[in-house]
C-alpha cells in the first residue's frame, strides 16, 4: 500500500444551489505540512468549497479523499474527527460565557472545566497566543478573540487548519505573529487552507495558491514566483478598473472640523473616544484607517449625530458648531453618512427602496414630505434617478431594500446620499463586502464628489481602499486618532505601528477625557 | 424529514391578505370540534354563534337589524382601542394595559356625574369623554415614562397597573363614590340623560360607534401617508435605521402609549356612559385584551381593525346567544378569541416564510456520467 | 407569638407558587426564549389539577395532572414561536388569553366545590420542635419541591454541560447552530420545562394554597413570576429570594388588612402590584447588571442559516 502524498484531494467536486453552481467541477489537492491559499474574489465560491470541506455542506457530486482514502464528511463533528480544523471569520463566540467555556463548547465529549482550563493556558502560551480561561470573552479585543478560535483548533491537534480571511481584523504586526504561528503549525507536519485576498500576504506565507473564479479553479500556481499583479489578473480575468485619482489641486478651507472631540463609552462593550481632531477641506478624501474595535462606529455616531457632543465647538460644519445638534441638522447643513451595516443601520431591509430615500432625506429634501404628508412621487423620482446614475440591479421595480444583493444595495445607499451633491461625506467602509465592480464605481464616485469641492471622510479597514482614494490618512486606535499625514508619505510599517497605538506625541496639554 | 423555514425575499403579498381568513377558517373548524366535544351538534352551535347574529344579510326583517346593531356597538370599543394599539405595537411599543387605561378613563369621566351631578350643558358630553381620554394617557404615562427613564418592560408595568386599576375602581365605587341612594350597592349615581352618549335615531347606535370609525381612518391616514407613520413603522422594524434617521425612540414611546392610552380611555367612558350609565366593579368585559386580538388580527392596520373589531363582536354576541339558546356558557368567546389569536400568528409565518419540507441529505450523490 | 408564626407559615406557601413560575421562566429565557404567558399556563395547572383531584381524590393526581396541562400549552407556545418562528410577545399574550378563558370554560362546574386539599408533612420529633419545626419540617411537599428544583437548576445551568450548551443558545443562537447544537430541541426542552414548572405553580394555587377553583385565581401571579426572572438577574438564588420577599409582601398586607387600621382592603391588594412595578423599575435602571446577565438573544426568533 503505497504512502499518501497528499492529505486531502478534491476531485471534481460540484455545489449546486438551484440555479447557481457555486463550485463547478473543482480538483485540486493538499499536501501534508503546506501552506495552501484559496484565491478568489467574493462568490468565487472559496467558502462554499471550504464549507464543505468542513463538513457543514455536502457536494452535489464529486469526492473528497482524506490521506488518500475516500471520504463522506456529513458533519462538523465528523471533520473534527479526521482532524480538520476552521478558523472562521466571523467568529462563533459566546460573549457571555468564559474563554474555557467558549472552548469547552466547541470541542467534543464531556468535559472537565479544570483540566480543560490548564490544557488552555498552557497550549496557548506555548504557541504564542497566551489566553485566560477564566476571562469572559465580551471583555476581549477581536485580536485575542481570533486567539481562542485558533486554540480551540490547536487543542484538537489538527492536520489542516483552515483560515478564513485572518488577517482581516489584525495590525500587521498581530498578522507578522500569527505567520509565526501558521510557519510552525506547517513545519510540524499541519497543512494550512489560507483564504485571503490579500496578495501580498499569500506571497509572503503560502506554498501553493489555487485561485477560484465563478465557481471553477482557473490556475494553481506557486504564489512566491507571481507578483501581486499577475495573482491579480488571474482573480479578476481581466483588466481591474483603475481608479483615477487625478491629484487634487490646492484644498480649499476646512469644511469638517473635529477639534478634541471626546465622548465615553456607551455600555461596557465600546470604545471612549478621546481628543479627537482632525480638519477635513473641501476638495481631498481624507482615510481613517484602523483595525475594527478600536472606536471607528463610535467616532461615526458622533460625527453623524446619531450620538451628541457635550461641547458644541468639538464639531463644526464649514465653520459653525454642531456638536450638540442631532443628524438631521447636521444634513440640513449639508452632510450626508453612510454607515457600516446597510441593512438595519443605512437601510430597512422591508422596505422599498423609495421608502429608504425617505429615511435619510425627509427632513433636508423638499420634495420628500409636505407638511408632514409623504409625498410618494417625490421619493419614486429620487429613487429612479439614484438606481439609473449608479447602475443599481434589480429584480423588479422598487423592490425592497433586502432583495438587492450587497454590492447592489451599498450603490443605492452611497448613491442616495451623493445624490443630494452634499458638501460633506461621511462613510464608514464603503466597500465592505461588495463585489470588485460595485466597488470600484462607489470609490470612483466618492473620488469625483471630492474633486467637485466637498470634504469627503472614509473610515475603512481595507488599506487597499485605503491607499487607492485618500489623500491625507490618518490612523484610529483604541480611541485615540493620529495624526493625519498624506497618503504618499506613509508606509504599512508606519501605519502598522499607528494602528497599535504608537502614536505620536502631540503638543500642548492632553486634555482628560470627559466624563 | 423535517420543516425548513426558507425566508421570502420579499412579504408575499397574497399571503397578507389571506392569512387572517384561513386563521378563521381554522378557528371555526377548531370550534366545531370544540363544540362537538363539549355534546352539541358543531353545525348548529356554529350557526348560532357566527352566523345568526348575521341574519339580516339574507333575510333583511327588520327585527334582525338589531343584532346589527349590537355588533356595531360592541365592536366600537375594540375597534377604538384596537386602532390605537395597531400602531403602538408597530413601533415595539407593547402596550398590553390598555384594560387598565379603559378603566382609569371611565373613573376620571365619571368625576363629572359624581361632582357635577347637575351641570348640564353641551359642553358636559365633550367634558367627560375628553376627560376619558386625560385618564387613559395619563393611566398609559406611567408606563412610558418608567420605560424611558428606566428601562422598565413596559409590557409588566402596563400590566400591573390593569390590577391597580380595577382596585382603585372598586375602592371608589364602594367608598367614597358609592351612591348614597344606591341601597348599599357598589356603584355611583346614576348617570343623567345629558351624561349618556346619544344615539342616533331611534338605533342602538351611539356616539362611540362614529368615534371608532373616525379614529380607525385617522390612523390608519396618518399610518400610510404622513411622516409621523413613516417614523412608528421604521423605530418599529429597525430602531437602529430610525436612530439613523434621526427618529427618538424615547418620544415614538410616548406618543404610541399616550394615543393607545387615551384611545382606550375615551373607549372606557364611552362604554360606561353608553351600557350601565353609572360606575361599578366590573365595567369591560376584558375589552382591553380582546383588543390585542383585534390588533393582531387587523394585521396591525388600524383599517384592519374595523374588520378585526367586527369579527371578534360577533363571537362575544355569539357567545351571549349560545348561553341563552344552547345552555353554553359564555366564556366559551373567550376561548374563541385566544384560539383564533393562535392561529392568525400561525399563519402570519406563511407571509415572510416558505415552507419546505426537506428529508435528510444523502451523504454522497452519484456523479453523473 | 404563634401570630406570627402563622404569618411566616403563610409567606412561605404564598412564595412557592411564584418561585415554580419563575425558576420555569428562567430556565426558557436562559435559552433565549421569552414566554409570557406564564399566568394563562398556571391558570391551566390550576384547573386542572383541582379537577383532577375532585375526580381521583388525590392530590397527587391532580398534581400531575396541573404539570401535564402546563406542559401541553407550553407545547402550543413551543411549537409556534421555536417551529414556526412566530413574533415570541404576542404568542405569549395569546397563550396567557388562551388558558386564562380554558381555565375559565373547564372551571365552570368546579365553583363552589370544595377542593381535595394537598397535606402538610408531619414528621414525628421534627414537626414538633417550637417554631422551626413547622416552618422547616412541617412544610407541603411542594414547597420542598420549589427549593429542591431551585438547586437543580442552579446545578445544571453552571455546573454541568447541559446548562453550558442552554446558555449558550440564549447567548448567540446563530454560534451554537454553527457549532452543531440544536437550538430547537433545547429550547422546546427548556419550554416545555417551564410550562411544567408553571402548571404546577398553579396547581399548587387550587391544591394547596386555597383548595378551591375561583376564576382567575391566579390573580397575576404569572406576571410577577416574569417580573421575578428580571428582578433576580436571571439567576436562581436571587429569583428565589426575590420569591420570597414579593411572598413576605403579599402576606403583610393581609395581616395589615386584619388589624382593622382604616387602609382601605383594595390598597393592600394592590401592594404586590406596586412592588412588582418597584422592583422592575429599581433593577432595569440599573443597567450595567442587566446588560451582563440578560441573555443576548431573548426574543429573538432563529431561522437558521443554512
Amino acid at each position: 500500500m503505497e504512502e499518501a502524498i497528499y492529505l486531502l484531494e478534491a476531485l471534481n467536486v460540484v455545489k449546486v444551489f438551484g440555479t447557481l453552481r457555486a463550485n463547478d467541477d473543482v480538483t485540486l489537492k493538499i499536501k501534508p505540512g503546506e501552506i495552501h491559499a484559496f484565491l478568489g474574489e467574493n462568490g468565487a465560491g472559496k467558502s462554499t468549497l471550504v464549507k464543505m470541506i468542513y463538513g457543514a455542506l455536502q457536494p452535489t457530486s464529486g469526492e473528497f479523499h482524506w490521506q488518500g482514502k475516500p471520504v463522506v464528511i456529513p458533519n462538523p463533528s465528523a471533520a473534527r474527527k479526521l482532524g480538520i480544523g476552521m478558523v472562521f471569520q466571523h467568529f462563533s463566540l459566546f460573549e457571555a460565557l468564559t474563554v474555557a467555556e467558549n472552548i469547552a463548547l466547541a470541542m467534543p465529549g464531556d468535559f472537565d472545566m479544570a483540566a480543560l482550563s490548564e490544557k488552555i493556558a498552557r497550549v496557548s502560551k506555548e504557541y504564542g497566543l497566551p489566553l485566560r480561561p477564566r476571562a469572559i470573552v465580551a471583555d476581549l479585543s477581536v485580536g485575542e478573540r481570533q486567539r481562542i478560535e485558533i486554540v480551540r483548533c490547536l487543542l484538537q491537534e489538527p492536520k489542516l487548519l483552515i483560515m478564513d480571511e485572518p488577517t482581516a481584523v489584525l495590525t500587521p504586526q498581530e498578522a507578522d505573529q500569527l505567520f509565526v504561528v501558521l510557519r510552525r503549525l506547517a513545519e510540524e507536519g499541519c497543512a494550512v487552507v489560507y483564504i485571503s485576498h490579500r496578495l501580498e500576504e499569500v506571497k509572503h506565507l503560502c506554498h501553493n495558491a489555487t485561485i477560484l473564479r465563478h465557481g471553477k479553479v482557473v490556475a494553481n500556481v506557486d504564489p512566491t514566483r507571481e507578483t501581486a499583479a499577475s495573482l491579480a489578473k488571474l482573480m479578476v480575468g481581466g483588466d481591474i478598473h483603475v481608479v483615477h485619482t487625478p491629484r487634487s489641486q490646492k484644498a480649499g478651507p476646512a469644511r469638517l472640523s473635529l477639534k478634541d472631540l471626546s465622548l465615553p463609552a456607551e455600555g461596557q462593550f465600546s470604545v471612549a473616544l478621546k481628543n479627537i481632531s482632525l480638519d477635513v477641506k473641501g476638495g481631498e478624501v481624507v482615510a481613517i484607517a484602523g483595525v475594527a474595535g478600536n472606536g471607528q462606529s463610535e467616532l461615526f455616531d458622533a460625527i453623524s449625530g446619531e450620538r451628541t457632543l457635550a461641547d458644541a465647538g468639538m464639531l463644526s460644519i464649514d465653520g459653525r458648531p454642531q456638536g450638540t445638534v442631532g443628524v438631521n441638522a447636521r444634513r440640513r447643513a449639508g452632510a450626508a453618512f453612510v454607515p457600516e451595516e446597510r441593512l438595519g443601520h443605512g437601510a430597512v431591509p422591508a422596505f422599498r427602496l423609495s421608502e429608504n430615500v425617505v429615511l435619510t432625506r425627509h427632513s433636508s429634501d423638499a420634495s420628500l414630505v409636505k407638511s408632514g404628508l409623504l409625498q410618494k412621487s417625490g421619493a419614486g423620482d429620487v429613487s429612479e434617478r439614484v438606481i439609473k446614475t449608479y447602475d443599481v440591479r434589480m429584480g423588479k421595480v422598487d423592490p425592497e431594500a433586502r432583495a438587492l444583493s450587497g454590492g447592489n444595495l451599498q450603490k443605492f445607499v452611497v448613491g442616495r446620499e451623493l445624490d443630494r451633491e452634499p458638501g460633506i461625506l461621511v462613510v464608514n467602509q464603503p466597500t465592505w463586502g461588495v463585489d470588485a465592480g460595485a466597488s470600484a464605481t462607489i470609490r470612483q464616485a466618492i473620488i469625483d464628489l471630492s474633486r467637485q469641492g466637498s470634504a469627503v471622510l472614509v473610515i475603512s479597514q481595507d488599506l487597499d481602499e485605503i491607499f487607492e482614494i485618500a489623500d491625507r490618512i490618518a490612523v484610529i486606535s483604541r480611541g485615540e486618532l493620529s495624526d493625519a499625514h498624506p497618503a504618499g508619505e506613509l508606509s504599512l510599517q508606519q501605519i502598522g505601528l499607528l494602528m497599535a497605538g504608537a502614536h505620536e506625541k502631540k503638543e500642548g496639554v492632553r486634555h482628560a477625557a470627559v466624563a | 424529514m423535517r420543516l425548513l423555514l426558507e425566508k421570502r425575499s420579499e412579504h408575499s403579498q397574497l399571503m397578507t391578505v389571506i392569512s387572517p381568513l384561513i386563521a378563521v377558517a381554522l378557528t371555526l373548524v377548531t370550534g366545531g370540534f370544540m363544540f362537538l366535544a363539549m355534546g352539541l351538534n358543531p353545525f348548529e352551535a356554529l350557526y348560532v354563534y357566527f352566523l345568526e347574529p348575521l341574519k339580516f344579510f339574507w333575510t333583511f326583517a327588520a327585527e334582525d337589524f338589531w343584532p346589527l346593531e349590537q355588533l356595531a356597538v360592541k365592536a366600537a370599543p375594540l375597534v377604538l382601542i384596537g386602532a390605537g394599539l395597531a400602531v403602538a405595537y408597530s413601533a415595539n411599543v407593547w402596550n398590553i394595559g390598555a384594560e387598565g387605561q379603559l378603566t382609569a378613563g371611565a373613573i376620571l369621566g365619571a368625576v363629572v356625574p359624581v361632582y357635577f351631578t347637575d351641570w348640564q350643558s353641551p359642553l358636559t358630553l365633550i367634558a367627560m369623554l375628553a376627560l376619558g381620554a386625560i385618564g387613559g394617557m395619563l393611566w398609559a404615562a406611567i408606563p412610558a415614562f418608567l420605560k424611558n427613564r428606566f428601562g422598565a418592560s413596559e409590557i409588566l408595568t402596563s400590566l400591573m397597573l390593569v390590577y391597580v386599576s380595577q382596585l382603585l375602581l372598586d375602592w371608589l365605587v364602594r367608598g367614597p363614590w358609592r351612591d348614597p341612594a344606591g341601597h348599599n350597592f357598589p356603584q355611583t349615581v346614576a348617570f343623567a340623560d345629558w351624561q349618556v352618549l346619544p344615539v342616533f335615531g331611534e338605533s342602538s347606535l351611539h356616539l362611540g360607534v362614529l368615534l371608532a370609525v373616525i379614529a380607525a381612518a385617522a390612523l390608519a391616514f396618518m399610518m400610510a401617508r404622513t411622516l409621523k407613520g413613516f417614523e412608528i413603522k421604521t423605530l418599529g422594524v429597525s430602531p437602529r435605521a430610525g436612530r439613523f434617521a434621526g427618529f427618538s425612540r424615547a418620544g415614538s414611546v410616548w406618543f404610541c402609549l399616550l394615543l393607545s392610552g387615551g384611545l382606550a380611555g375615551l373607549a372606557g367612558i364611552a362604554e360606561v356612559m353608553n351600557t350601565v350609565g353609572q360606575l361599578q366593579p366590573k365595567i369591560s368585559p376584558g375589552y382591553g385584551f380582546t383588543a390585542i386580538i383585534v390588533a393582531f388580527l387587523g394585521r396591525l392596520n388600524p383599517l384592519g381593525t374595523l374588520i378585526a373589531g367586527l369579527a371578534l363582536a360577533i363571537s362575544y354576541l355569539g357567545g351571549e346567544a349560545a348561553q341563552v339558546s344552547l345552555g353554553v356558557s359564555d366564556k366559551s368567546a373567550r376561548v374563541f378569541q385566544g384560539i383564533l389569536l393562535f392561529y392568525v400568528l400561525a399563519c402570519d409565518t406563511m407571509i415572510l416564510y416558505r415552507p419546505k419540507f426537506v428529508m435528510d441529505r444523502p451523504a454522497l450523490a452519484e456523479k453523473p456520467t | 407569638m404563634s401570630e406570627l408564626l402563622a404569618i411566616v407559615l403563610t409567606i412561605i406557601t404564598a412564595s412557592t407558587p411564584l418561585l415554580l413560575a419563575a425558576i420555569g421562566e428562567l430556565v426558557v429565557e436562559r435559552s433565549g426564549v421569552l414566554n409570557l404567558g406564564v399566568e394563562g399556563m398556571m391558570a391551566i395547572g390550576a384547573v386542572c389539577g383541582f379537577g383532577a383531584a375532585l375526580a381521583s381524590g388525590s392530590p397527587y393526581l391532580g398534581i400531575l395532572a396541573a404539570m401535564a396541562a402546563g406542559a401541553a400549552l407550553s407545547l402550543l407556545f413551543a411549537f409556534l414561536t421555536v417551529t414556526l418562528v412566530s413574533n415570541q410577545v404576542a404568542t405569549g399574550l395569546a397563550l396567557t388569553l388562551l388558558g386564562l378563558g380554558l381555565s375559565g370554560l373547564i372551571g365552570e362546574s368546579f365553583v363552589g366545590q370544595p377542593g381535595v386539599k394537598l397535606e402538610r408533612l408531619h414528621i414525628p420529633g421534627l414537626s414538633d420542635i417550637p417554631y422551626l419545626g413547622p416552618i422547616l419540617f412541617g412544610q407541603d411537599l411542594l414547597v420542598y419541591a420549589a427549593l429542591a428544583i431551585t438547586a437543580a437548576v442552579a446545578y445544571l445551568l453552571f455546573r454541568s454541560k447541559l446548562g453550558l450548551v442552554i446558555r449558550a443558545v440564549g447567548d448567540s443562537h446563530q454560534s451554537a447552530h454553527a457549532l452543531g447544537y440544536g437550538v430547537i430541541p433545547v429550547r422546546y426542552a427548556c419550554v416545555v420545562f417551564g410550562g411544567t414548572c408553571a402548571g404546577l405553580a398553579g396547581g399548587y394555587l387550587s391544591l394547596a394554597y386555597t383548595p378551591q377553583w375561583i376564576e382567575n385565581m391566579t390573580a397575576g401571579r404569572g406576571w410577577i413570576a416574569l417580573a421575578l426572572v428580571v428582578f433576580g438577574s436571571w439567576l436562581p438564588w436571587r429569583v428565589a429570594l426575590g420569591a420570597y420577599l414579593f411572598g413576605t409582601v403579599m402576606i403583610l398586607g393581609f395581616a395589615v388588612q386584619t388589624k382593622g387600621l382604616g387602609i382601605p382592603p383594595q390598597f393592600l391588594s394592590s401592594l404586590p402590584y406596586l412592588v412588582t412595578i418597584v422592583a422592575l423599575v429599581v433593577i432595569s435602571g440599573n443597567r450595567a447588571l442587566t446588560r451582563a446577565n440578560t441573555p443576548a438573544c431573548l426574543g429573538q426568533p432563529f431561522v437558521p442559516d443554512r
